[in-house]
This record gives C-alpha cells, sequence and structure tokens, in this order.
C-alpha cells in the first residue's frame, strides 16, 4: 500500500534526504468503522435505506443521513420509528427490486427478529451492517456477538470483519454476494462495536467509480411493483409447500460456499486485496493455534509475533464468514494442529461452550486427525482483552498439549472468580 | 390430483408468480355446509353477492345464478344475509 520514497531536496543550501509517503493508489482517510461503513453505503448508493439508530450502530446511520442530506446520494432514507419498522420497510422494498439496506446493534436487531427471518425466506438479498453489542440483559452498550450469534440461525450470511478497513470492503462485496442470482441471501456485515466502530483507523477508500463499476446494477427477476406481471410476495405456505422453501434455502447456503469464493476473488482483483472465507495467519508450522474472529484476532496476531520470537510455534485461524460456514475449510486448516483454542465472544448457554466452538468441534469431528480442542468464552459486555489473556491460552494449549488432553472444554477468560 | 412440485421447481422464496392463482385453490373441499339457492324465490337483491367473503355467489347480468362450488367454503353468510331466505344450508 505504502511505498517510502528517498527524494532529495536543498534548502538554505544543505542537502536534506527526506522521505515521503506516497499511497500507491489512494491517500488513508481517518474515519471510525461506522463512519468506513457509512462511505462504503454512500459508494453504493442504495435505493433506499430504512434505519432506526441504536448504539454502537448510530454513527452508521448518522453520517448516511447526512450524505442524503447534502445531496451526494440519491438514496431514499426512510427514518422509521422502531427496527421491526426498518427491517418490514427493508423487506417491503427488496421486494419491489430497490436495492435496500439497513444497520443495526443488539437490542435493535433483538427487535426486528421476526422479519430478519422474513427477509431471508423471502430470499431478500438486504446488506446490513451490525455493529455486535451485547445483547441484553444486564442492558450494556458494548461489544460482545451474542447479538448476531442469536441470529445464526435465521438465514442470513454472515461475515466478521476484524477492522474498520475490513468492515468497509465487506461490506462493498456483501452487495456482490447477497445479490448472486444463485444466492439471493441478506447478508449482516459484522464488526466488534466500539473496539473497531468508534476507533480511528487510516482507512484506505477505493476510488467511487471503480465500486460502483464493481457492485453493478442490481435487478430484481420478479418485482412487487411490476404492475404488468403481478406476483406474490410472502404469501401463506403451509404442510404442503413451506417444507420445499426451506430447502431451497438451505441448498442456497451450500451453494454460497463455492460462489463466495468467487465473487470475493473478483474482489481482490479489482481491488488488490486478498479475502477468504477465512484467514490463516502463521498456521502452517503452528503447533497450537488459536481460532478468533473479528477484532480480537488482530490482538492474537500481534500476541503470536510476539510469542514466535520467543520460539513458539503458535498460529491463528481467523474466520471471516460464520454462515454460511465454511466446514471443510476448518477442517483443512485445523487438523494438523496438536492443540486448539476456539474463543468464542458470545455464550450459547447450552453448557457445552460457545457457537463457534460447538461448529467447528462437529467440523472437526470430519477430521481423521482429531486434534485436541479447548473453548474460551470471553470479553462479554465489552470486557477488554489484552495480549496477556492469549499468552495465558497459548500457555494452556502447550500444558494440553504436553498432557494430551483436555482437562476443561469450556472456559470463561477474564472473568472474576 | 397432479403430483405436487418439488423444491427444485418451485419460485424461491414461496413466491408465486403470476396472478389470480386463488383460482386454482380448491377451497370448496373445506366444506361442511353447502349453500342451495331457491331460485323461485330469489328477487336478485345480489346481497349474497356483495357479501359472499369467497367470490363465489355467480351473478350474470345482474341475476343470480348459483354459487361457484369449487371456492364457497360453506361458511353461510349468503344464507344469512338473504332478505327472503331462500338459501339453505345443507351438510355436504
Ligand atoms: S340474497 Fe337471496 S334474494 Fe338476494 S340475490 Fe342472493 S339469493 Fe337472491
Ligand atoms: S356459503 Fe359463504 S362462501 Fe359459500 S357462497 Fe355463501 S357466503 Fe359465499
Amino acid at each position: 500500500m505504502c511505498e517510502h520514497l528517498p527524494r532529495e531536496m536543498h534548502k538554505n543550501g544543505k542537502r536534506i534526504v527526506e522521505t515521503e509517503v506516497k499511497m500507491a493508489t489512494q491517500k488513508l482517510v481517518p474515519l471510525t468503522g461506522d463512519q468506513a461503513v457509512a462511505e462504503a453505503m454512500r459508494q453504493i448508493e442504495p435505493d433506499v435505506v430504512a434505519a432506526y439508530p441504536i448504539t454502537p450502530q448510530t454513527e452508521i446511520v448518522m453520517n448516511f443521513s447526512q450524505f442524503v442530506a447534502d445531496g451526494k446520494v440519491q438514496t431514499e432514507l426512510i427514518p422509521v420509528e422502531s427496527e421491526h419498522s426498518a427491517m418490514s420497510a427493508c423487506v417491503g422494498s427488496a421486494a419491489a427490486g430497490a436495492r435496500t439496506m439497513t444497520a443495526t446493534s443488539a437490542n435493535g436487531l433483538a427487535l426486528m427478529w421476526e422479519i430478519v427471518y422474513i427477509a431471508a425466506s423471502t430470499r431478500l438479498p438486504i446488506v446490513m451492517p451490525v455493529v455486535n453489542r451485547a445483547l441484553s440483559g444486564p442492558i450494556n452498550i458494548h461489544c460482545d456477538h451474542s447479538d448476531t450469534m442469536g441470529a445464526r440461525d435465521s438465514g442470513w450470511l454472515q461475515v466478521f470483519s476484524e477492522s474498520a478497513q475490513e468492515a468497509y470492503e465487506n461490506t462493498i462485496v456483501a452487495i456482490r454476494i447477497a445479490e448472486h442470482k444463485k444466492i439471493l441471501l441478506p447478508c449482516m456485515v459484522c464488526q466488534d462495536g466500539f473496539i473497531t466502530s468508534h476507533a480511528v483507523e487510516g482507512i484506505e477508500l477505493f476510488p467511487d467509480d471503480k465500486v460502483k463499476k464493481f457492485i453493478g446494477e442490481y435487478t430484481i427477476e420478479h418485482s412487487l411493483l411490476d404492475m404488468d406481471n403481478p406476483v406474490t410476495y410472502g404469501p401463506i405456505d403451509l404442510q404442503d409447500f413451506y417444507f420445499e422453501h426451506k430447502r431451497q434455502q438451505a441448498e442456497a447456503m451450500k451453494g454460497a460456499l463455492t460462489i463466495i469464493p468467487e465473487v470475493l476473488a473478483e474482489f481482490n482483483k479489482t481491488f488488490n486485496r486478498n479475502h477468504d472465507l477465512l484467514e490463516e495467519y502463521k498456521l502452517s508450522d503452528a503447533d497450537i493455534a488459536i481460532v478468533a474472529t473479528s477484532s480480537t484476532a488482530g490482538t492474537v496476531k500481534a500476541t503470536i509475533d510476539e510469542l514466535r520470537k520467543q520460539g513458539m510455534k503458535v498460529g491463528l485461524l481467523k474466520p471471516r464468514f460464520f454462515r454460511p460456514f465454511p466446514k471443510e475449510r476448518f477442517v483443512k486448516s485445523l487438523s494438523n494442529i496438536k492443540a486448539i483454542a476456539v474463543l468464542d465472544r458470545s455464550d450459547s448457554f447450552s453448557a457445552q461452550g460457545g457457537p463457534w466452538f460447538s461448529e467447528i468441534k462437529a467440523a472437526l469431528y470430519e477430521s481423521k486427525k482429531q486434534p485436541l480442542i479447548t473453548n474460551y468464552i470471553f470479553g462479554l459486555g465489552g470486557r477488554d482483552i489484552f495480549p496477556e489473556n492469549i499468552k495465558k491460552v497459548y500457555s494452556d494449549l502447550e500444558a494440553i498439549k504436553k498432557a494430551g488432553k483436555v482437562k476443561s472444554l469450556v472456559n470463561y477468560l477474564g472473568v472474576r472468580d | 390430483m397432479a403430483k405436487k412440485k418439488g423444491w427444485k421447481e418451485i419460485p424461491i422464496g414461496g413466491l408465486i408468480d403470476k396472478g389470480g392463482t386463488a383460482k386454482e385453490y380448491n377451497t370448496g373441499s373445506w366444506r361442511t355446509f353447502k349453500p342451495i339457492v331457491d331460485q323461485s324465490k330469489c328477487i336478485n337483491c345480489l346481497q349474497c353477492w356483495i357479501y359472499c367473503p369467497d367470490s363465489s355467489v355467480i351473478v350474470k347480468d345482474g341475476k343470480m345464478e348459483g354459487f361457484d362450488y369449487e371456492h364457497c367454503k360453506g361458511c353461510g353468510i349468503c344464507a344469512s344475509i338473504c332478505p327472503v331466505k331462500c338459501i339453505k344450508m345443507e351438510r355436504e
């Protein structure tokens, strides 16, 4: 991205060598994660945005509303009275054939719950940035993943972002993925509340025209407003056809596993990126590894760099997509690891660990080598996670590796005893 | 009855891709009581036609001509509203 070009200059008769930072493509802009997503929405310029503000998503809607007010986008902005209405308006607008977006967090997502399922089962490719926040109660406005993890069976695609930059890029590519004719499923683009949503990062914004060209025009096959070819969206669907429609939905999600990498490849080529369903960090020669998503992956990477200097063979697997769940990729990446710790920023209260853990463990059942695996639930309600916590996990993993067995399957990291 | 289509053959998302398909749905099979009109007493006021919730009263040239039994659900509203009581409900 950056090139440091030495430059010779003469000032007051003295020769000065300066280093000038030049961006190969675009300049970096200081933006929060929320602002970065709002910029993505400005470039996408959806036909309709229906949204209700909720912490820590508020800045997305606030900034986007400003773009509408300033005439920077032609989007029809519908300020609604609740998230239930927001998602309802999105369903109507998407059925009409409008490219439609909204954004939410935590309790807002909970309030739109009924319509979240309807959007997915009606196969409407709505893209919704979700700024992850702990679901009440007790009421809390800080980051954890209980909100979107609760929606994991709703039929939405879910992608998690490590940084503001990733949240920006995921928002753009999500449009293409959701609208793909063979997918047609709505997509949640998740980032960590406050940690990335409110921290300022240097963001490389892609040129507007390039983004517009990449996402292209959206055309729906059957518009609700096409009076010459009238159709019905959302009719009652009883014992005789409901099951068939659910079967189609399952197939679309499964098919997305092969289509998403194709769309990502096009995105990578266009924007010079390296997106995949999941990302490995120093994993290929690692003995022990952590699986962590979103901003925590960044903390783990920094810790790995430190531990590697001490000669520890540690690595990270950062999943990006939770829905669809890239089962085979997990098996491939993790089978040769001796001991794995899965970090979950939410509990499923199943008494057998968090959602990432349960699904990764289930996936590894199909692996011939079944690595030792353990779960850490951490960061609930925005509890900070530090490199010290990560180091503790790696030292636990060393002990597990040596002992050849897992003593404690589900652990709570960073909670007071 | 024709074999119902499988999941690969139907439009996705529960979409009905054309209008007027309620016609193909035989709601008449739900009926327990069947309306029978005594046309000799009928004064063609068309109250039954106005009130029928299933558009199952057949009217031609301003005259009540009987019922569409494919779609009449047998609710009895027509019999109840008829001012001359010329519709009776008979058990199927
Ligand atoms: S309500 Fe009775 S009288 Fe009037 S049209 Fe119908 S059947 Fe005839
Ligand atoms: S019984 Fe009910 S459905 Fe049937 S014709 Fe009368 S009003 Fe209509």
